[in-house]
């Protein structure tokens, strides 16, 4: 219904509008990823070598990138959403099979993140970067020790922190806080986490987005609740960041690459793929996004310096306990009222 | 025949681009999505919409909406009355100063907001220099009211300042040849003849105060939430369509009946004001 509808409006407002659009036997390639998380660059590099162009648009949350997928009029070719969105995109039957010989260096990708339990056989998708959930804070501002989430309800912090803009995430900090599953499908955990977060909103600067990082550099914030690779991006600028793994547990995501039915391009597609599995760009990428490679051989080039670091490639035995995001089905209605009511609270 | 086909593509556009759009927002608002795509009607939706939680909701933003309205219009009647008497080359140039901005991108001007209200911003920076302590005022309501009136204002002195402009001059003069002193001749003639451009500018205000979502999410740091925030996370991150479309219908008939009481209220023709909007 939906689908039908937009297509309507925009197949009249592309008959009406004159379609500029580029020569026809140039392939153009829609990825669609999150914000801030590919070197830009690489596009160039990956149009000299195939003649394939890149149209890139981000997204700052899963729930949006699925939202548009699944109602938006945009054919996308490429997308990298995190292990539960894959996992329910799975299930709605929203993702191309990949065809894993047009992917010779998915061998590239060390076993550790492959056949998860989003993807069982890794047949949609192919792991991108993996990282974890976490506190980055600012030493000079913040008189430590800052060990836990529970920190995170503590008066003598009220005004000076950021929680996460998105759903999933913030809720996992409460339910953790608690002692949860970050996975509950039972409605009075859900219930009590929705409380303990409408009681630490009046302690919250802001729900922020992608500009976090900013926020911490001009000391607007001297805490944040942060995905790994924006705590490394900004520890290795501002040696006074430190960035803790709550000892309640947190999540543990790998986000990776598929191919969303009704892309046009699915030779190229994989072709891109292939390329994002390729060492040196590989490389590249995890050195302008500072989240942890999945890839073995581009983790042979990493400065070792990032190993054994909280953020960048911790111990094993420091995130023994996190647990990956599941898809929690038609649940997740209850996940979005709770999260609607946090907001309006 | 020459003029009907003239208003053809915009009868086309108007149909395609507003009238289809309500109707299936209408439609969405009405209906519900079993697990299984089958659509059945409800007003559930509806219902939802004036659960607590939300009725708060409303309160904030009608509330907030009001308070930038009033505002702008204790700031803007004095500027567009004091424009209005200006000397015609300067005069010009005042009415461009309002322009220009609004030339920017408004984001980018709401944006620069937030660099001269953080916590190490211009303000602050002024503050310390002269001695005394750094105060919060980005993610705050006074942050929100504050960025609804500086972008909002130009709405409210031009549509007052156009009113004043093209007052008949004879009218004034008139009432102060039968000896109305300066006072009397703005309560009795002048301000009611301004009206209708307050009440253009009153609406020009209030809808987008109402409905806006950029400026509380930039400003208040998307933790505060007013109508248009929480339309925006129905559609985009929750994709309740069904609840968003009711919150979306509601709004637009709060729209409409605060149009309807204030052109009742303003007591003129439209057609005569020429530049009222409804």
């Amino acid at each position: 219904m939906r689908k039908g509808f937009i297509l309507v409006v925009s197949l009249l407002a592309a008959v009406l509008a004159f379609t500029g659009c580029a020569k026809d036997d140039q392939v153009v390639l829609n990825v669609y990823n999150w914000g801030d998380y590919i070197d830009e660059d690489i596009f160039d590099t990956f149009e000299e070598e195939t003649g394939i162009k890149v149209n890139y648009e981000t997204f700052s949350t899963n729930e949006e990138m699925y939202t548009k997928i699944k109602n938006g009029g945009t054919k996308y070719d490429i997308a990298i959403p995190s292990d539960y969105m894959i996992e329910k995109m799975i299930r709605e039957d929203m993702l191309e099979k990949l065809d894993m010989s047009k992917i010779p260096n998915y061998a590239n990708i060390s076993d550790e993140y492959k056949n998860l339990s989003f993807d069982p056989d890794n047949a949609y998708s192919v792991p991108y970067f993996w990282g974890t959930v976490g506190i980055v804070y600012n030493t000079d501002l913040i008189d430590g020790p800052i060990t836990s989430w529970a920190n995170l309800w503590d008066p003598q912090y009220a005004g000076m922190f950021t929680m996460v803009d998105s759903q999933r995430d913030s809720i996992m900090v409460a339910l953790k806080m608690l002692g949860y599953s970050m996975n509950t499908k039972n409605l009075d955990e859900l219930e009590q986490a929705k409380e303990a977060l409408i009681q630490q909103k009046p302690l919250v600067l802001a729900y922020a987005g992608d500009n976090v990082k900013d926020m911490l550099i001009s000391e607007e914030a001297a805490m944040a609740v942060v995905w790994s690779g924006e705590a490394s991006a900004v520890i290795q600028e501002y040696p006074q960041f430190d960035y803790v793994l709550p000892e309640e547990g947190s999540n543990l995501w790998v986000d990776s690459i598929v191919i969303p039915k009704g892309a046009e391009h699915i030779d190229a597609a994989h072709q891109f793929i292939d390329f994002l599995c390729r060492a040196d760009i590989g490389f590249k990428n995890a050195d302008y996004v500072g989240y942890s490679t999945c890839n073995t051989e581009t983790l042979k080039m990493i400065d070792p310096s990032l190993y054994d670091t909280t953020y960048a490639y911790p111990k094993p035995e420091w995130i023994e306990g996190f647990e990956i995001f599941e898809d929690p089905g038609d649940f997740v209605s209850e996940y979005d009222r709770i999260w609607t009511e946090i907001k309006a609270n | 025949m020459l003029k009907k086909l003239a208003s053809g593509p915009y009868l086309i556009w108007i149909v395609l681009f507003i009238v289809v759009p309500i109707l299936m927002v209408g439609f969405f608002s009405l209906v519900q999505e079993g697990p299984d795509g089958t659509l059945t009607f409800t007003t559930a939706n509806f219902q939802r919409v004036f659960d607590p939680i939300y009725v708060g909701v409303w309160w904030r933003s009608i509330k907030i909406a009001l308070e930038a309205t009033l505002i702008c219009l204790i700031l803007g009647y004095p500027t567009a009355f004091i424009l209005s008497k200006m000397k015609k080359r300067i005069q010009t140039f005042a009415v461009m100063l309002f322009i220009v901005p609004m030339w920017m991108n408004f984001l980018l001007r709401t944006y620069a907001w937030m660099t001269i209200l953080g916590k190490n911003g211009i303000l602050n920076q002024l503050l310390a220099l002269v001695g005394l302590p750094q105060m919060t005022f980005l993610y705050s309501e006074g942050a929100v009211l504050l960025g609804m009136v500086y972008n909002f204002l130009p709405f409210m002195v031009l549509p007052i300042y156009t009113v004043l402009a093209k007052m008949d001059r004879n009218l004034i003069e008139a009432a102060e040849d039968l000896g109305g002193n300066r006072r009397i001749v703005f309560t009795k003639v002048i301000l009611p003849l301004s009206l209708p451009g307050v009440i253009s500018g009153v609406s020009m205000v209030f809808m987008p105060a109402v409905s806006t979502f950029v400026i509380s999410n930039l400003l208040y740091g998307g933790q505060y939430m007013l109508i248009g925030n929480l339309i925006e996370q129905q559609f985009l991150t929750v994709g309740d369509w069904h609840f968003g479309s009711a919150i979306a219908i509601i709004l637009m008939i709060i729209i409409l009946i605060t149009m309807a009481v204030m052109n009742r209220a303003s007591g003129n023709d439209p057609e005569e004001s020429g530049v009222n909007l409804w």
